[in-house]
């Protein structure tokens, strides 16, 4: 059985095929604690985890949350609108700041890439990548490989479809680079104006010209959300247009294969990346990708604790 | 493993199987049958125990007993001198234990400290009416106080040794070893 050694999980880059399948099987058996009554136990007892969080997220926040929650861990949100940092002071000086009250895990969320390696050499506590800019997001990477391993048992070999805005996701970095280490072939499809250059040198993957090439025969359709705070106007002419083309709807899907899951990292811009008929039809496990991301976490959470550098 | 250590088989798989029949009367003699009955195996060689002694009791009475598993991996109170963390196995208790009158089955008794993470596990599922345990051995050095309701063999050990019960591909007892 794998061990796992690293006191961070910044990138899913970072870690071996053996460590990402351990923290699946972790998550697997975390989620029974999240199905009783009493949701919790004693695991983490004593140990304080800061979750920072310089940009808005909900979801994500509140499920990194639940699961130190859970594990019964004491968990503290820093988000920017009530934090130093809107009074200039950098991210060197609040992770300083925060370690003198000695955490033991900070969950960060910051829009700068990489952001995290930095804070990782400024601090002695566990780091756990929220999101760094278009860098990676791990833990949405594990909770969609656990997702997809939940249905089809596997994830050696399946044909996984990811369609929308490459270059500015996090979300597609992570499922790459995931997916590739296990085994999964990925095909991306999207506007030029957001693919970025040598996307086909990330792994076993296949930038398609069309959507249609990308989600034909598919196991799993991963539509990505349209990331108009980040992009500015430049990238498509409207999202009627874009929706057009990139957008899944009852007519598409079936190019896929019967049964195929649907799969978004939320939040859905309903009518743009996905019609509301997919958003809620059957094929759809976006809600389970939610329920997946909390065993995720708690998870992630226990296996940096025991982490080599980590005490 | 290291292979140079002195193995002796102290209980081959006939007296597994004897120690396991016996251990199922005194399970029903004591409950009194089967009612409010349930096996909870401690994960892994326990659970595969409780389901033998389920399937022993069956043959006895002609009635299936509910039975479950418990991972005690996140009750653990030894964390500071497990790193890296333990993989989580899987619990699987998919009956109410409110009531109930639980047996937790585990392989090999030594310091307690596993029962005693099963039973903080046991209570976060409900509140039985009584937990008894039962062993295939106890090997003595306790360090907390609790004691086993049913032993297939009683050991006696030097706390450097090892006991260890070797199950088959299929989970089955084949034997138990004694390690120096």
């Amino acid at each position: 059985m794998a061990e796992f050694k690293h006191k961070d999980i910044i990138a899913l880059r970072d870690l071996s095929k053996e460590e990402i399948e351990l923290l699946i099987s972790t998550a697997e058996n975390m989620r029974e604690v999240n199905s009783r009554d009493i949701k919790k136990v004693p695991t983490l007892r004593g140990k304080t985890i800061i979750n920072l969080f310089y940009e808005a997220s909900t979801r994500t926040r509140t499920s990194f949350e639940i699961a130190g929650k859970r594990l019964s861990a004491d968990t503290v949100n820093i988000t920017p609108s009530s934090s130093s940092a809107t009074k200039g002071e950098t991210l060197a000086d609040t992770a300083l700041n925060l370690l003198a009250m000695k955490p033991d895990i900070i969950v960060m969320r910051h829009a700068v890439s990489g952001s995290h390696y930095f804070l990782s050499k400024k601090v002695s506590c566990s780091i756990i990548n929220a999101g760094d800019g278009a860098h990676e997001h791990p833990s949405q990477g594990l909770l969609d490989m656990l997702t997809m391993k939940d249905r089809f048992g596997r994830l050696d070999g399946l044909k996984v479809a990811i369609v929308g805005d490459i270059t500015h996701s996090r979300v597609a970095r992570s499922d790459i680079q995931g997916l590739t280490k296990m085994g999964s072939s990925v095909y991306l499809a999207g506007p030029p104006t957001m693919m970025p250059p040598g996307a086909e040198r990330l792994g076993n993957v296949t930038v398609c010209g069309s959507m249609k090439e990308a989600i034909q025969d598919a196991d799993v359709v991963m539509m990505l959300r349209i990331q108009q705070e980040r992009q500015g106007k430049t990238l498509m002419p409207n999202t009627r247009e874009y929706s057009r083309y990139f957008g899944l709807n009852p007519q598409n899907i079936k190019l896929a294969k019967p049964g195929a899951l649907v799969m978004h990292p939320g939040p859905i811009n309903r009518g743009v990346e996905m019609s509301s008929f997919v958003v809620d039809g059957d094929q759809s496990h976006i809600l389970k990708q939610v329920e997946n991301g909390v065993a995720v976490r708690m998870a992630m959470l226990y296996h940096v604790c025991g982490g080599e550098m980590a005490e | 493993m290291a292979d140079n250590k002195l193995k002796t088989v102290i209980l081959d798989n006939s007296g597994i199987r004897r120690a396991l029949t016996r251990i199922s009367h005194e399970i029903l003699e004591k409950n009194k049958g089967l009612s409010d009955l349930v096996l909870i195996g401690i994960q892994s060689g326990g659970a595969h125990l409780a389901l033998e002694i389920t399937n022993s009791i069956e043959i006895i009475e002609g009635e299936r007993v509910p039975v479950g598993s418990v991972d005690i991996t996140l009750y653990r109170d030894d964390f500071k001198s497990q790193t890296p963390h333990k993989s989580v196995g899987k619990t699987d208790i998919s009956f109410s234990l409110e009531g109930k009158r639980v047996v937790l089955v585990d392989d090999v008794l030594f310091t307690g400290r596993t029962i005693r993470a099963a039973m903080d596990a046991l209570m976060d599922h409900g509140r039985p009416k009584v937990i008894q345990l039962a062993v295939l051995i106890d090997r003595g050095h306790r360090e907390l106080p609790i004691r086993a309701d049913f032993v297939g063999r009683n050991v006696p050990t030097s706390i450097k040794e090892n006991v260890e019960v070797i199950f088959s591909d299929k989970q089955q007892p084949l034997e138990v070893v004694l390690e120096k």
